[in-house]
């Protein structure tokens, strides 16, 4: 068989491309072995969001008499909240392989093995309805994604029964009493997050000194505070030493600013990071540079190897669906001979506990130590007309702005639905646009949104309702 | 206080510019009047005085850049003052004619913005040739800040937009190169290549225009593309004048001036213009301008290109006068160091190709110029004087008419006026 591109991998980062190259008027190919959508879709973002929603409401019912109302016989289903996190998945699923044909993609069901040949390594695929097939095709892109890291060494290696990696943690039967979560990135805070609002016990183990490390750091602080109100328990700056399963449960060696400290619960969740799917796809025999797990790439997605490409998770960090989309869109539009522009583009990035948190660009530790002087605005969502209406005040809107020239190096949130909000700085970011460009936007009133005009005004000392 | 000195615009149809050469160099004191730079412009080559005094503090455009817009900064100079000179200090570099408030708008000052006024204006109001020019609002505030001018970018966003990591380039290979800047030159058409009109690639050489190419370029164009225009030729008689010539020569000859047929021309055509006023006009929308003066632009070729240096009111003028004026602006416009204001601006154009032998031919006409006459060379012909054959040194001229200005009778009227100087250069002294 011959195509004009093939993609290994189905997730938001292949079969996005995929869609893209058809529209270009690309005879393309797609090969997956487990489902249409990948993790994103069946594994990730979309399952969880579909969690947390059930554990939000269920949440909410704690304390309806905030808004006047009440109930009783508060309870919840655990089996039909997983049903129907995976009823989404199945029709999100579902979903792509009705755009995989309506775009005219051949979708081969098999895994793939790439052999040197010219003009891109040539695909053999081990068909899951049996047999082989050889592909070649012009181009090649490795869209093959990444799956939990594990460090055996410290006993960090999902057993599918006691320690979860997210797969596990996606499906169980019931919601474990007392839970540990190792890790405070975005996985391990939505889950942490999710087992919380039905009742869990969780402690949150993290290695380095504040929760949702990558985040500005006063986003952090607020998180852990608001996560701690909400019962959710934390460990920072503690090395796990060893984790073992016991008769019961589960136990943890931490090592806690020198001292030693023993936790124990019911299950553990390893939420340490991703690494890359880089293993038995040939890359080896045809040379492709691979660094500590991931493809290394261009600007364009290329790979070391002629005609073979590269994009999302197994291309490296930041592990994002929406960084998959865009470098895969980008990397065909190169193909197709265009000159895509958009790689500027900043990525936000969203964690989707309760309270969200969303960012884009640098954080203000990160503008100062890229040299840049510094503006910074904060507006709390506990002044803002709609929050107060709405009995959802925490958090805040920190923007962080280029003091020489007005640009908007960052915009970091915390609150409820902030992660609907990031975009409209992404956007800005994008365009490029200054201080005087967001101050001149109209906001509309009364939202949430408002907070993200008053952060701007503030980081000029021209807020208005502080 | 620093003060910007833009890139001038030495003459009204001036875009860009090349900027020649530099006189000072950073750290150099410069007073109101010091030359500080040449510049090439579509005609001659200029010089720059400083109009600030100061001490240059940055050359901000390579000397032999091409394609500088005008307005673009070029230079700053750090005030003598320092601060606090008040505000009579230096013109802010505001090249746009200022904008007046509204009528009916309350004057006082509106609340200043929130970084400073001038960054401000950067992003709203901009110069007006950056208008059109898609950049961020960053990009804009940067290049602005860098003294860099939008124009002389090529943008590597979305639609060719201008973003920030275009200025960030441009501004890491400062001064600004000449091959960064991509001459918007405003060419007559949007033309094929070479290439796709089949010429093979490699089998030609690529002479650059200039600026001064680059103007005629367009100017021909759109003279010979949006006048109505048509041509009048006539024959004329030489045997009287060129006597006259000898006469008038050997008169002069202790003054050590020397006149020239095509003096007698000149000459023979602004009386001819004085006599025919509907010929020395222009068009214009509001109605035809006729003009006072016989302001006579004469042709003059020059390495790489054409100029026409102008006699003014050469209607008012002897013929002495006329060649010595003449003798000087051929010379300075070959050594390209006419001043703006000696070449542009005239009524009436004369082209000669006589001494190449040419018989005749049509010339284009100069907006904004009603006429422009095209003079052939003077040969032995036969003619036929009364009912004999004769010899006589004749010459062929053509006028080219613009119609919305003058019809066929006036031309007609024009050259026969003119015929009857050139055969009976004594009518001159009428």
């Amino acid at each position: 068989m011959e195509f004009d591109l093939v993609i290994i991998g189905a997730g938001p980062g292949g079969y996005v491309a995929a869609i893209r190259a058809s529209q270009l008027g690309m005879k393309v190919a797609i090969v997956e072995r487990e489902a249409l959508g990948g993790v994103c879709l069946n594994w990730g973002c979309i399952p969880t969001k579909a969690l947390l929603k059930s554990g939000d409401l269920y949440e909410t019912l704690s304390h309806l008499e905030d808004y006047g109302l009440s109930v009783t016989g508060r309870s919840y289903d655990f089996t039909k909240v997983i049903e129907r996190s995976r009823g989404v998945s199945k029709q999100l699923s579902a979903g792509v392989a009705f755009l995989m044909k309506k775009h005219k993609i051949t979708v081969i069901e098999g895994t793939a093995k790439l052999e040197k040949s010219t003009p891109a390594p040539k695909i053999v695929v081990a068909l899951k309805a049996g047999g082989t097939c050889t592909i070649q095709a012009k181009s090649v892109i490795l869209a093959t994604g990444a799956r939990a890291r594990v460090i055996e060494a410290a006993g960090l290696l999902p057993d599918g029964e006691r320690i979860w990696s997210y797969r596990e943690a996606m499906v169980p039967k019931s919601a474990p009493k007392r839970l540990l979560v190792i890790g405070s990135g975005a996985i391990g805070i939505e889950f942490a997050s999710f087992y919380r609002s039905l009742g869990s016990e969780v402690t949150v183990i993290e290695a380095l000194d504040r929760i949702l490390p990558v985040e500005d750091e006063e986003v952090s602080t607020a998180a852990k505070k608001a996560f701690e109100r909400r019962g959710l328990a934390f460990r920072v700056g503690a090395k796990v030493v060893k984790l073992a399963k016991t008769a019961k449960g589960v136990v943890v060696d931490l090592e806690v600013g020198g001292k030693a400290e023993r936790l124990e619960a019911d299950i553990a969740i390893v939420a340490v990071g991703i690494t890359g799917n880089v293993e038995n796809l040939g890359l080896e025999a045809l040379g492709v540079k691979v660094d500590r797990g991931h493809v290394v790439t261009n600007v364009h997605s290329a790979t070391s190897v002629a005609g073979l490409y590269a994009i999302g998770d197994v291309a490296g960090p930041p592990w994002l669906a929406h960084k998959a989309s865009h470098e895969g869109v980008h990397c065909v539009e190169h193909l197709a001979g265009q000159k895509p522009a958009n790689l500027t583009a900043p990525i936000p990035g969203c964690t989707y506990a309760n309270p969200q948190v969303a960012s884009v660009g640098q954080t203000e530790a990160q503008a100062k130590a890229a040299g840049h002087e510094v503006r910074v605005g904060r507006f709390p969502f506990r002044v803002n007309g709609k929050a107060i209406a709405a009995g959802e005040t925490e958090g805040f809107v920190k923007t962080v702005f280029d003091a020489k020239t007005g640009a908007l190096l960052g915009a970091h949130l915390i609150g409820a639905e902030v992660t609907e909000m990031i975009q409209g700085f992404a956007i800005a970011m994008t365009l490029e646009a200054t201080e005087a460009e967001l101050m001149a936007t109209v906001f509309p009133h009364p939202t949430l949104s408002e907070a993200m005009h008053e952060s701007v005004l503030d980081a000029y000392g021209r807020a208005l309702h502080l | 206080m620093s003060i910007d000195i833009l890139m001038p615009a030495l003459s009204p149809t001036m875009e860009e510019g090349v900027l020649a050469k530099w006189h000072v160099a950073v750290g150099d004191t410069v007073k109101a009047g010091d030359v500080i730079a040449e510049i090439e412009t579509d005609k001659a080559t200029m010089e720059v005085e400083a109009v600030d005094e100061g001490v240059i503090s940055a050359l901000l455009v390579a000397a032999g850049t091409e394609g500088v817009k005008v307005n673009t900064v070029i230079a700053q100079l750090a005030g003598e003052g320092e601060g606090e000179s008040g505000g009579e200090a230096a013109p802010p570099p505001t090249p746009a004619a200022p904008v007046l408030p509204p009528k009916g708008e309350d004057p006082k000052p509106i609340n200043p913005p929130p970084l400073g006024e001038g960054d401000r204006e950067a992003v709203e109001g901009g110069a007006p040739a950056s208008d059109r020019i898609a950049a961020s609002p960053l990009a804009r505030r940067l290049a602005r800040a860098a003294g860099l001018d939008l124009a002389t970018i090529s943008g590597s966003g979305p639609h060719g937009r201008i973003i920030k990591r275009d200025i960030d380039a441009q501004a890491g290979r400062r001064p600004v190169t000449a091959q960064a800047a991509p001459t918007q030159v405003s060419a007559p058409r949007q033309v094929q290549s070479l290439e796709e009109m089949g010429i093979a690639p490699g089998s030609y050489d690529v002479v650059p225009l200039d600026g001064m190419g680059k103007t005629i370029a367009r100017r021909m164009t759109e003279s010979f593309r949006d006048i109505p225009h048509f041509p009048l030729s006539i024959d004329l008689e030489l045997d009287a004048l060129l006597e006259a010539r000898t006469r008038i020569n050997a008169g002069l000859e202790a003054s050590g001036v020397k006149v020239s047929v095509n003096d007698l021309i000149i000459r023979c055509a602004a009386l001819a213009l004085k006599r025919v006023p509907m010929a020395n006009a222009s068009y214009t929308p509001q109605g035809i301008a006729v003009h006072h003066h016989a302001d006579i632009a004469v042709a003059v070729a020059i390495d790489g290109g054409l100029i026409t240096p102008i006699i003014r009111a050469a209607e008012t003028k002897g013929l002495a006068q006329i060649a010595t004026e003449m003798k000087d602006l051929a010379a300075r416009a070959r050594a390209r160091k006419l001043k703006p204001e000696e070449f542009q601006g005239g009524t009436f154009s004369i082209s000669n190709l006589g001494m190449f032998g040419i018989k005749s031919f049509a010339s284009i006409i100069n907006e904004p110029q009603g006429a422009i006459l095209s003079v052939g060379a003077g040969e032995k012909r036969a003619v036929v004087h009364g009912d004999s054959l004769a010899i006589a040194t004749v010459m062929t001229v053509t006028m080219t008419c613009d119609h919305r200005v003058l019809n066929g009778t006036i031309g007609a009227q024009w050259l026969n006026e003119f015929k009857r100087l050139i055969e009976d250069p004594l009518m001159m002294l009428i």
